[in-house]
């Protein structure tokens, strides 16, 4: 049943970005994405089993449940039109936000998990590294793009930037890679760092990018949370979140250098492009 | 080599599902006109709230006395519901608004 359930869920997803990208259906493509959102959702809610068990603390998922419901749906109801860019990029970072604090939880598992004498599976554990880093990217980046558009965050660039952030991006990935290989006591530890570090690159990655191009990084963005909840989808053999997850960040990129393309910009100008010229960085 | 051949034998439907999700998301949204950029990525944004069911996973799945799943898992059910919440309204707002505009 809730096979069939997430079945409605994903064809839901496609269909809805399908309208969506129509302007005569594209309201009508919102709402169906919706339902079939909604769908999943409570069927996950009440129909999920894992080896033979229900979930349990329902009362912390209804309190979850209405508590960012209500938030999410006053200010979306309230936010003012010309508003509305930097609130998907807030949202969206939300998402991102959640799937990398799945990954923490899950990490949390694990480690309990081998201290109690079970084995890592390390594909898993890969998985649950880039459902963190991608998902922390995203969160920060969405941020620094939300303040951006509101005029709190002014652009900065600074010397070499372009290089500091390369540099960051390789340290975090060896440092994954080795916790990944091996299974060193310090496992915690490296893991808090690699979620700071993959916070700060997501501050970094978008603020000396120019506030005109914005759009396009939370374009980017979004096609980021896409694959973090794709992560997800791979950790609970989920194929909702698999296909949604996916959908998004296939779309999502296309979608992001079509903009880019509206724009007669190319991607990588606009990610690269403010360090040199003006700014005077690299 | 061996251990991603086993890996894509394990999950050989996902891995499948993968790759035609990506052919598909391309498809979709390839030939979107440039006014509804934004209204579509705004879509896209609620979409990618199904993280929210992980979220409800992990938040089910904890024990009683883990508390660090318990609250962490408690906050990411939150903001997974705002991202899925939150995105739908404001691009039903957006696509309401580009509506309006037209029949004026």
């Amino acid at each position: 049943m809730l096979s069939l359930i997430y079945l409605t869920g994903s064809v839901t997803f496609i269909v809805g970005l399908k309208m969506l990208s129509n302007p005569a259906t594209a309201r009508r493509g919102n709402a169906v994405a919706a339902a079939g959102m909604t769908l999943a959702i409570l069927g996950t809610i009440f129909l999920y089993e894992h080896n033979g068990r229900h979930l349990r603390n329902y009362g912390w998922i209804t309190a979850g449940l209405l508590i960012g419901g209500v938030i999410g749906f006053l200010s979306a109801k309230r936010v003012k039109m010309t508003a509305m860019p930097e609130m998907v990029s807030l949202f969206n970072g939300m998402g991102g936000a959640c799937a990398a604090l799945i990954s923490v939880v899950e990490f949390n598992h694990m480690i309990r998990a081998f201290s109690g004498g079970v084995e890592i599976d390390h594909l898993q554990l890969l998985i649950v590294f880039a459902g963190l880093i991608i998902g922390a990217v995203s969160f920060a980046g969405s941020v620094i793009a939300w303040g951006k558009l509101n005029g709190n965050i002014k652009d900065i660039t600074f010397g070499g930037q372009h290089i500091f952030n390369i540099s960051l991006l390789a340290v975090m990935l060896i440092l994954s890679v080795y916790v990944i290989a091996a299974q060193p006591p310090f496992t915690g530890i490296l893991f808090a760092l690699i979620l700071l570090l993959s916070l700060v690159y997501g501050v970094f990655f978008v603020l000396p990018i120019g506030g005109a191009d914005m759009p396009v990084v939370i374009s980017l963005l979004n096609s980021f949370t896409g694959v973090a909840a794709a992560c997800g989808g791979f950790l609970y053999n989920n194929p909702v979140m698999l296909t949604g997850g996916i959908l998004v960040g296939s779309a999502g990129s296309i979608l992001t250098i079509l903009m880019c393309k509206a724009m007669n910009r190319s991607l990588k100008n606009v990610l690269i492009g403010s360090f040199g010229g003006t700014h005077g960085g690299g | 080599m061996n251990v991603i051949l086993s890996f894509i034998q394990a999950h050989l439907e996902l891995t499948y599902v993968v790759i035609l999700s990506i052919f598909l998301g391309v498809e979709v949204i390839s030939r979107v006109p440039s006014v509804l950029h934004t209204p579509l990525m705004s879509g896209a944004n609620a979409i990618h709230g199904v993280v929210i069911i992980g979220a409800i996973i992990v938040m089910g799945q904890a024990e009683a006395d883990n508390y660090l799943a318990l609250i962490l898992g408690f906050l990411a059910v939150i903001l997974g519901t705002l991202n899925v919440v939150g995105g739908f309204v404001v691009t039903d707002r957006m696509l309401e608004m580009f509506k309006s505009k037209k029949t004026k």
